[in-house]
């Protein structure tokens, strides 16, 4: 019984050793970084007057009915849903008010592809997380994953659908702007390429000391966004969460690449149990003594 | 291993008690149905703040972790040769299949789009690596198969003496490899559990900063692990006293109170585990302070400490009600302790609320109707439990 039990211990030590000398370079792996061609968007509160032509937009560029649910005006999506894919909210406080615009941030290192298990998510041209019907059962773990509570479910629909901004990818490919870029009247948001949005940001800040916040939120928040965000206002008084500088999925993916590379943990532990077993049989029976 | 030899149970398969059960099971397939027809909006309380629910957190999470009797009995029987408890390994391995069974439907019925589950399996080249869910899908898929299959020489045993020639040979024919084989099957019955029930504690894990720090920890994985093991013992506790009891079978109080013994160790080790790195990362003070998570955290602790307490010394094992008691402190433990990481401790933002719409209930309960009806149904039928001597096994 003691050599067994010692095979067994072996079997395991070995699998345990396996995954934590495996695990030693994915935690020690660079942070991602944004794809060479990153395209996003650059929302300035200050610049924001709160019209909406954006979210009007945005649901026609979309091809998304208007939500008349909130029973009032003809068009009044009370958050991100099914029929929304971009909002305008309003933050007011001790007289102090801001706006903030929601939609997809187009994570680096995104949660929700993290999560997606046969890759509907994905980040696919410019870095632009884009949803995949052919390969999505409906699990929403996407939805349980992202940070900011993006991803939206057809709850009413019998073949339901994720919802979320793509960045109107469609437009991009035919050489136009995403819709809610190309409305705004006061250029409160932007499209551009990732870099120049960044350089152009931190330029603001330069040229207007004392009027944002001093940071730009999505170049470091979770492993970084495509989606910049400049403020007057602290950033989780609209709503976006601290997340450190870590992305999301990170810790995740250390462990799942660390235990299961090369299958070699599992498969060594398989081989193991086998051979005790075999070995169990071969002695027979031991009955109740240890 | 004689005096051991499982016998069907016999006696009528349509009793009152199954016909209730199998009047709950037709109520939830109708509520099944309809909720396929008007989509999970109308017939759940879920919502784009908490997209899962009971199904998830019940059916699935908890549900699979109450069939681990298999699997831990397995670890007991097959690798630590424990041969005395080979009598509890097969009705283990029958709630073991059931149980994964119902969860394997509740995955169903709670996603939304399953007619393309097949997908998952056969598409290898698109799967996601990093993805602990696609993980979990993969190894139940397989996981469910491999409990029929090690499952398989009970039913094979009874077709052996059938009347019909062919399933009789077939049945022997099959039988042979089995014995060779079965071996490499419950090696992958024990594997799959390892891999898939901690690696529900890895999906959770990925809500990061929506899932309360007193729950979120790189030990999540291993925490569901070893607790899912003591769940399974305990359900094994509980379900041999109840069958000795309904079906008038010996009792098997030894191997149950040896077995409690190691329960009530690894339950030392969970708590041990989580208070270690609540303090090692600084959290401790997170223990008080935090409202209701706190409450929580504090009630679990309890629940896990309390039966490892009344398991710890052989005095207490020397009672089945203690033990009874204990194993069910263990069941209500490992299931709230699910609930909380999957529901309770995952907070959305402000504005989001769940609570599980009716339908939402019945439906579970008429899946565990299914489970229970189709056990009873199951050890009358084939030799599944043994020591059921009084009642001599009649044919129909």
């Amino acid at each position: 019984m003691a050599r067994t039990r010692r095979a067994f211990l072996k079997g395991l030590a070995y699998a345990g050793g396996t995954a934590a000398v495996s695990a030693v370079p994915a935690v020690a792996s660079e942070p991602r970084k944004a794809p060479d061609d990153a395209v996003g968007m650059l929302y300035d509160t200050t610049r924001c007057i709160g019209c909406k032509a954006c979210v009007v937009a945005c649901h026609e560029a979309n091809d998304l009915p208007p939500d008349t649910r909130g029973d009032v005006l003809y068009d009044a999506p009370q958050s991100l849903n099914d029929r929304t894919k971009n909002i305008i909210k309003l933050y007011q406080e001790d007289g102090r008010r801001s706006y903030m615009k929601q939609q997809c941030m187009h994570c680096i290192d995104p949660a929700c592809v993290g999560a997606c298990m046969i890759g509907a998510l994905q980040k696919r041209e410019h870095g632009i997380v884009t949803w995949d019907s052919d390969r999505c059962i409906g699990c929403r773990y996407c939805q349980v994953a992202c940070p900011y509570n993006v991803p939206k479910f057809e709850w009413e629909e019998a073949n339901p659908r994720i919802i979320k901004c793509e960045l109107c990818n469609h437009r991009l490919a035919e050489g136009k702007e995403p819709a809610c870029c190309e409305v705004c009247p006061r250029d409160a948001v932007i499209y551009g390429k990732y870099d120049e949005l960044l350089a152009e940001a931190k330029k603001r800040m330069v040229d207007h000391p004392g009027r944002y916040v001093d940071k730009i939120y999505g170049e470091h928040d979770g492993g970084g966004t495509q989606v910049l965000y400049l403020s007057h206002v602290p950033f989780e008084k609209l709503g976006l969460p601290e997340l450190g500088d870590e992305a999301v999925p990170k810790l995740n993916r250390t462990i799942q690449h660390g235990v299961y590379k090369g299958m070699i943990a599992p498969a060594a532990l398989y081989v193991a149990m086998g051979a005790v077993m075999l070995r169990n049989r071969r002695k027979g029976d031991q009955g109740d003594e240890s | 291993m004689s005096e051991h030899k499982a016998t069907p149970v016999g006696g009528s398969l349509m009793t009152p008690s199954t016909r209730i059960l199998l009047f709950v099971f037709m109520v939830g397939a109708a509520l099944t149905v309809w909720r396929f027809a008007v989509g999970l909006g109308p017939s759940t309380g879920l919502s784009d703040g908490y997209p899962w629910g009971l199904w998830i957190a019940f059916d699935v999470v908890t549900g699979t972790a109450l069939a681990c009797g298999g699997y831990a009995m397995a670890l007991l029987v097959y690798i630590f040769n424990k041969g005395k408890y080979h009598p509890l390994v097969r009705p283990a391995l029958l709630t073991s299949a059931l149980g994964y069974s119902v969860a394997a439907i509740g995955i169903i019925i709670d996603v939304g789009r399953p007619w393309f589950i097949w997908r998952i399996p056969i598409s290898v080249g698109k799967w996601n690596l990093d993805s602990a869910l696609l993980e979990v899908a993969l190894c139940v898929m397989a996981y469910v198969m491999v409990l029929w299959i090690e499952l398989s020489p009970a039913f094979l045993e009874k077709w052996q003496d059938s009347g019909n020639t062919g399933l009789a040979s077939f049945s022997r024919g099959l039988s042979k490899f089995m014995d060779k084989a079965l071996i490499w099957f419950i090696a992958l019955g024990m594997l799959l559990p390892t891999m898939h029930q901690s690696s529900l504690g890895s999906v959770i894990m990925l809500a990061g900063p929506r899932l309360h720090t007193l729950w979120h920890t790189p030990w999540l994985p291993f925490l569901y692990l070893i607790s899912c093991i003591a769940m399974g013992y305990a359900v094994v506790v509980m379900e041999s006293t109840l069958s000795s009891r309904a079906f008038g079978r010996q009792r098997e109080d030894k191997m149950l109170a040896s077995l409690s013994g190691v329960t009530s160790g690894i339950l030392f080790l969970f708590v041990a585990v989580r208070f270690l790195d609540l303090f090692l990362r600084g959290r401790g003070p997170l223990l008080i302070g935090e409202g209701y998570y706190s409450v929580m955290f504090w009630l679990e602790t309890v629940l896990f400490l309390a039966p490892a307490i009344m398991l710890a010394g052989s005095r207490g094992r020397a009672r089945i009600g203690t033990m009874f008691r204990a194993s069910m402190m263990i069941v209500v433990a490992g299931s709230l302790y699910r609930f909380d990481s999957y529901l309770v401790a995952f907070n959305p933002g402000p504005g989001w609320s769940y609570f599980p719409s009716v339908p939402e209930i019945v439906i579970t309960l008429g899946l565990v109707a299914m489970e229970i009806m189709v056990f009873i149904m199951l050890v009358k039928s084939f030799p599944i439990l043994s020591g059921t001597s009084p009642m001599p096994a009649h044919r129909k």
